[in-house]
C-alpha cells in the first residue's frame, strides 16, 4: 500500500466549512434551551462617582420581565472580592470587575442593571425605563492630559526583569549626542476589536452548583476558572462551550461584567439566559487596543548604521487594572544597536479596561519603530530595505543568543519583488498617475514563537474513525483544520476518518487561543496522542495477535475495519474488537516543551509591502498592493495560513487608515458608537493582498516546526502604510489613523 | 485642553430609532396596573394583553414552507428568523443596517433583515442561508466560498454568501472592482476579502445557475 499523502503543509479545505456556508454553526447566542429569557444591560450613564438612587419600579412592572437586578438586589458570588484594591493584580485571569457590586462609576455605560424578560423586546423596552440618579465626581479620560500621572506598572516595580520594566544596554539616552539624529512621536488611537459577531453569552445553572455556559471566550478553561472562582464551585461543575466563535482578536482573553451578569441573572430567574451585547457596547465593556503615545529617538552614522535607539511608551489604562502589553519588545532586538533604552508607563484612566487586540502592544510599538527606521532612512538618503539589512541581527542583541531560526532577508527579497520595490524613488513625490500620486513602504513585524503545555485526547470508534478532542477554541484561524491534518498525517489516515473536537471545557486541557501560540502548542499534542494511541492499538491487538506485541508503533496501520502491520499482511486486528476492549477509554497525553528552547530566542518574522495611491486633491488613500510575507515556520494548512496572513493585513489596513475610537472628554464617553462612525475596512478598502511564506521548519519551537502567523500578520502593516504614504506624498503623519484632512 | 465635566443633558443611551416604543399604548394599559408590584409577568397579565393588543398576524414564507404567525410589531425580520423561527444562521453583527451579517432575499433582493419589522414582511417570500442549500448539495456560491477559504470564524459568512447571490444575480459581478463595490456592505472583520472576492469570481464565471 502506498503511504497516504501528506496532509501537513495541503490547502485542505476546512473541516468546519460546511457548518460555516450552511449556518448550521451554533454561536453563543444561538443554542435553543428550554424556557429561555434575555437580558439586557443598563449603563451608567456618567463617568465617574456613586449611584445614589436607581428606580427600577417602571422595568419590573413592564411586560414579561422577570427580574431587574441592580447592586442593591443582585446575589453576592461567594468568590468575589471587593475590586479595584490591587490594579496591579488581575489580568486576563479573574474577572476585573464584578458587576453590581457596590455603587461606585468606574467608567462610562458601565453596567448598573440588567433587566430580564422572556422576550428580547420586551426586556429591552424595560431596559429603557430604569432611572438612574448619580452623585457625579470629575472623570479624566484624556491620555494626553495625563501623560504627566504616568507610572511604571506594579509589574514592573516588583520585578527589574518584567518585559515592562525599563531596559537598557550600552548608554543611557545615547541617541542625544549623536551626529545623524532623529526625534518623533507617534501616536496611535484607541482601536476595537468588533469582531462580527457582538459578545454574547447563553448562562444555564443546570443545578444550583452546576453551572453551563455558551460562551464567546477564547480560552474554555480560563472562562470556566474564572467563573467557578467567582461562586465558589469546583471547576468540573461549571462547563464552558465556545464551538464557534465570531472572531474575537483578543477580546475574549478576559472575562467580562456582562458574563458575571448573564450568570447573575440566571441565578435570580432560574432560567437559562442568553445576553448579547449592542455594538455601542462593543465599545465601552469588552476592552479595546489602548490609546498609546510614543516617542522615539535615534542617531545613527552616515553610511546607515544604528548607533542608538530610545523607545517610550504611555498607554492607557483603566483605574482599576494594570493592563501591560508588550510595545516596546520589537525596539529590543530588530535592529543591531549598540545603546537602547526603552521606558514603559502607563496612566490610569475613568475607562473600561483595554485588552490585547491583534498583534497587541507589538503592533503598537512597530508603528513607531518601523516609521522611525523610514524617517531615519530618509534622513541618511538611504533606501529603507537597505537601511535596515545595514542593521539586521543574526543573533539576538537583547538576550545575547541566537535565534531559533530567522529567515527574515527571506521575506524581505520576496516582498519586494513582488511589490515592484525597484520601481520606489527615493525623493518623496516622485510617481503619479494622473491625479494619483504612488508611494512604496515597507514594515517589519515580529513576535514571540510562545509554546505551552497541552492535552489532547484520542480514541478509535467502532466505525474505524478516530476521535480527537482538546478544549481549544478555534475563533477563525482554522485550528480545527489544522489539527486534523496534523492528527492524519501521523495516524496515517484520511482526514474524513479524524473528528477533532474542540471548544468545550470537559474536553482535554489547553490554553487559550491567543499570541499566535496554539498550533505551536496544541499541535504536539495532538501530534503525541496519535503517537500514543497507536502504541495503544497496538497493545490491544497484541493480546489476540502476537506480531503487534514486537512490532513498531510506526508499522502500524490503518486499513478499511482493522489495523495491519507493515510487511506483515496476516496480521490483523479490527476496530469493533479493539474498541471493545479498550472500552470506550480514550488515551490522553500532555505534551510539554522541552528545555531546549532556553538556548534560543524564538520569534516570528514578516514584513509587509504597501504600495499606495494618494489623491492629489482630496487626500484619500487607496493601498493598491499589499504583499505580506511571513517567516512563520512550517506552514500547517497553505490555505487557511494564507487567509489567516490576508486577514491580519486587512486589519492593519484599518489601523493604518481608518481605525478611531473618539471619546468625548466632556461627558467621558464615545462618541462613536457603530460601525457608521467607527470605520472598519470593508471590501472596497482591501486589496487583492498577496501572501509569501518562507515556509521552513524551526528547529526548536517543537516538534512541528511552527512558528505562529496570528500577530505577525497585522504587526507592521500600519507603517508599511505610512511609510508608503510619505513615499507618496512627503507628508509624514505620525498620529493614526491617516485620514485624508492629514493629507490635505 | 480637556475639560472633565459634564454639563446636564438627558440620560438618552439608546437608539433613537426606537423611541416611538416610548409612547407604546401597552405602557399606558400597564401603568394603570394598581400598586404594590406583582411583577406583571406573574400576574399573567402582560400576556393577556400581549394576545389583545401586542401580537399582529403574519403571513411568511420562509425558506419555502409557509408559515402564519403572530409577531409583536417591534419584532425586527432578524430577531423573528434568529429568537422565534431558530433560524440562526442570519446573523446579528450590528442590529443598525451597518454590516451585513443579517443579509437575506426577500423577494429575491438582498436586505438588511434587522432593519425592518417581521409585520412589513406580511405575503413575502424570505430566503436565508439555511434555504439556499437544495437539501445536501451546496449551493454553487456556498461550495465556492469552502473552496476559497472566503471565511474565517464563519460569523459574516452566511450575510456574505446571501449578499454574494444576490450581486451575482443582479449582475454586479463583472468585475473585481465591481464585485468590491457592490459586496461592501458585508463586512468581514476576519479580512476574507480576497477569498471571498475570489469565490464570487469563481461562481461568475462558472457559469453555473445561482
Ligand atoms: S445586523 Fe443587520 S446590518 Fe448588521
Ligand atoms: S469570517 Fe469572521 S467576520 Fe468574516
Amino acid at each position: 500500500m502506498n503511504a497516504p499523502e501528506k496532509k501537513i503543509g495541503a490547502p485542505m479545505n476546512r473541516v468546519d466549512g460546511r457548518q460555516k456556508v450552511t449556518g448550521a454553526a451554533k454561536y453563543s447566542a444561538e443554542y435553543e434551551l428550554p424556557n429561555m429569557a434575555y437580558a439586557v444591560l443598563v449603563g451608567s450613564t456618567v463617568t465617574k462617582g456613586r449611584l445614589s438612587s436607581i428606580d427600577t419600579k417602571d422595568a419590573e412592572r413592564a411586560p414579561g420581565v422577570l427580574a431587574v437586578i441592580t447592586h442593591l438586589n443582585a446575589p453576592k458570588a461567594p468568590g468575589v472580592k471587593p475590586t479595584g484594591k490591587d490594579p496591579s493584580q488581575p489580568q486576563t485571569v479573574g474577572s476585573a470587575l464584578q458587576v453590581f457590586m457596590d455603587d461606585k462609576i468606574r467608567f462610562n455605560d458601565q453596567p448598573i442593571a440588567v433587566v430580564v424578560a422572556n422576550t428580547l423586546e420586551r426586556a429591552r423596552f424595560a431596559a429603557r425605563l430604569v432611572r438612574a440618579q448619580y452623585a457625579k465626581e470629575k472623570h479624566q479620560t484624556n491620555l494626553e492630559a495625563n501623560k504627566a500621572n504616568a507610572f511604571l506598572p506594579t509589574q514592573a516595580k516588583k520585578n527589574p526583569k518584567s518585559p515592562a520594566a525599563d531596559y537598557q544596554r550600552g548608554e543611557v539616552d545615547a541617541y542625544k549626542t549623536g551626529a545623524l539624529k532623529l526625534e518623533a512621536e507617534y501616536v496611535i488611537p484607541t482601536e476595537v476589536h468588533h469582531p462580527m459577531e457582538l459578545q454574547a453569552i447563553t448562562a444555564h445553572w443546570e443545578a444550583p452548583d452546576r453551572l453551563t455556559l455558551y460562551d464567546k471566550t477564547q480560552g474554555t478553561m480560563a472562562t470556566r476558572r474564572d467563573f467557578a472562582r467567582q461562586w465558589g464551585l469546583p471547576e468540573e461543575n461549571v462547563k464552558v462551550i465556545a464551538t464557534y466563535v465570531g472572531g474575537a482578536f483578543g477580546n475574549a482573553l478576559h472575562s467580562w461584567p456582562h458574563e458575571s451578569a448573564a450568570i447573575i441573572a440566571a441565578k435570580v430567574v432560574n432560567r437559562p439566559v442568553k445576553l448579547m451585547l449592542t455594538r455601542e457596547q462593543m465599545f465601552t465593556m469588552v476592552g479595546y487596543r489602548p490609546h498609546t503615545w510614543q516617542k522615539i529617538g535615534m542617531s545613527a552614522t552616515a553610511d546607515g548604521k544604528i548607533t542608538a535607539i530610545t523607545h517610550e511608551s504611555i498607554g492607557q489604562t483603566s483605574t482599576y487594572e494594570e493592563f501591560v502589553e508588550a510595545t516596546l519588545g520589537q525596539t529590543k532586538m530588530m535592529y543591531q544597536s549598540p545603546n537602547l533604552t526603552t521606558r514603559y508607563r502607563l496612566a490610569a484612566l475613568d475607562v473600561g479596561s483595554p485588552i490585547w487586540m491583534r498583534g497587541p502592544g507589538e503592533a503598537t510599538g512597530a508603528f513607531a519603530l518601523e516609521s522611525a527606521m523610514d524617517e531615519m532612512a530618509f534622513l541618511l538618503n538611504i533606501d529603507p530595505m537597505e537601511f535596515r539589512l545595514r542593521n539586521y541581527t543574526d543573533q539576538d542583541p537583547e538576550k545575547n543568543r541566537p535565534w531559533s531560526s530567522k529567515f527574515l532577508k527571506e521575506c524581505y527579497q520576496a516582498g519586494a519583488q513582488r511589490v515592484g520595490w525597484n520601481k520606489r524613488q527615493l525623493k518623496p513625490g516622485s510617481l503619479r498617475d494622473g491625479e494619483w500620486f504612488i508611494g512604496y513602504g515597507m514594515g517589519v513585524g515580529t513576535f514571540g514563537a510562545h509554546r505551552g503545555s497541552s492535552k489532547a485526547s484520542a480514541q478509535l470508534l467502532p466505525d474505524g474513525t478516530v476521535l480527537l478532542q482538546s478544549a481549544v477554541t478555534d475563533i477563525g484561524p482554522g485550528t480545527g483544520t489544522a489539527m486534523t491534518q496534523i492528527a492524519a498525517d501521523t495516524l496515517g489516515l484520511p482526514p474524513e476518518k479524524i473528528r477533532f473536537e474542540w471548544g468545550n471545557s470537559d474536553f482535554a486541557q489547553a490554553p487559550t487561543q491567543g499570541g499566535s501560540a496554539i498550533v505551536n502548542t496544541v499541535g504536539p499534542a495532538v501530534q503525541e496522542v496519535c503517537m500514543a494511541l497507536k502504541d495503544k492499538l497496538r497493545e490491544l491487538a497484541a493480546t489476540s495477535n502476537g506480531a503487534f506485541a514486537t512490532a513498531k508503533k510506526e508499522d502500524v496501520s490503518f486499513a478499511d475495519n482493522h489495523l495491519t502491520l507493515a510487511g506483515n499482511s496476516t496480521a490483523r486486528a479490527t476496530y469493533a474488537d479493539l474498541v471493545r476492549q479498550a472500552g470506550g477509554k480514550a488515551v490522553t497525553v500532555e505534551s510539554k516543551p522541552s528545555g531546549e528552547g532556553q538556548k534560543f530566542s524564538m520569534y516570528s518574522f514578516s514584513v509587509h509591502f504597501a504600495e499606495v495611491r494618494v489623491h492629489e486633491l482630496t487626500g484619500e488613500v487607496r493601498v493598491s498592493k499589499l504583499i505580506s510575507c511571513a517567516d512563520a515556520g512550517t506552514i500547517i494548512n497553505e490555505k487557511t495560513a494564507g487567509n489567516q496572513m490576508k486577514g491580519g493585513a486587512v486589519g492593519g489596513i484599518g489601523m493604518a487608515l481608518m481605525e478611531h475610537a473618539i471619546i468625548d472628554d466632556r461627558f467621558g464617553r464615545y462618541v462613536t458608537k457603530d460601525l457608521a462612525d467607527y470605520h472598519v475596512p470593508v471590501h472596497a478598502d482591501s486589496p487583492a493582498i498577496e501572501v509569501f511564506f518562507v515556509n521552513q521548519p524551526d528547529p526548536y519551537v517543537n516538534q512541528l516546526g511552527t512558528k505562529g502567523i496570528g500577530e505577525i500578520a497585522t504587526i507592521g502593516v500600519a507603517p508599511a502604510i505610512a511609510n508608503a504614504v510619505f513615499n507618496a506624498t512627503g507628508k509624514r503623519v505620525r498620529e493614526l489613523p491617516i485620514t485624508p484632512d492629514k493629507l490635505v | 485642553m480637556a475639560t472633565n465635566h459634564e454639563p446636564d443633558v438627558p440620560a438618552n443611551h439608546n437608539e433613537n430609532r426606537r423611541t416611538f416604543l416610548k409612547q407604546s399604548s401597552l405602557l399606558t394599559a400597564l401603568a394603570l396596573v394598581p400598586g404594590p408590584v406583582v411583577s406583571a409577568a406573574e400576574a399573567k397579565l402582560d400576556e393577556r394583553v400581549a394576545e389583545a393588543i401586542e401580537q399582529i398576524p403574519l403571513s411568511l414564507k420562509v425558506n419555502g414552507k409557509k408559515l402564519k404567525l403572530k409577531v409583536e410589531p417591534r419584532t425586527t425580520l432578524l430577531d423573528l428568523l434568529r429568537e422565534n423561527l431558530h433560524l440562526t444562521g442570519t446573523k446579528k453583527g450590528c442590529d443598525y443596517g451597518q454590516c451585513g451579517a443579517c443579509t437575506v432575499h426577500v423577494d429575491g433582493q438582498r436586505v438588511n433583515s434587522c432593519l425592518s419589522f417581521a409585520v412589513m414582511h406580511d405575503g413575502q417570500e424570505i430566503t436565508t442561508i439555511e434555504g439556499l442549500a437544495e437539501g445536501d448539495k451546496l449551493h454553487p456560491m456556498q461550495e465556492a466560498f469552502v473552496k476559497h477559504d472566503g471565511f474565517q470564524c464563519g460569523y459574516c459568512t452566511p450575510g456574505q454568501i446571501m449578499s454574494a447571490v444576490a450581486c451575482v444575480r443582479e449582475g454586479h459581478a463583472g468585475s473585481e472592482t465591481e464585485i468590491r463595490e457592490y459586496m461592501s456592505g458585508n463586512i468581514c472583520r476576519c479580512g476574507a476579502y480576497s477569498n471571498i472576492v475570489a469565490a464570487i469570481q469563481d461562481v461568475k464565471s462558472g457559469g453555473q445557475k445561482v
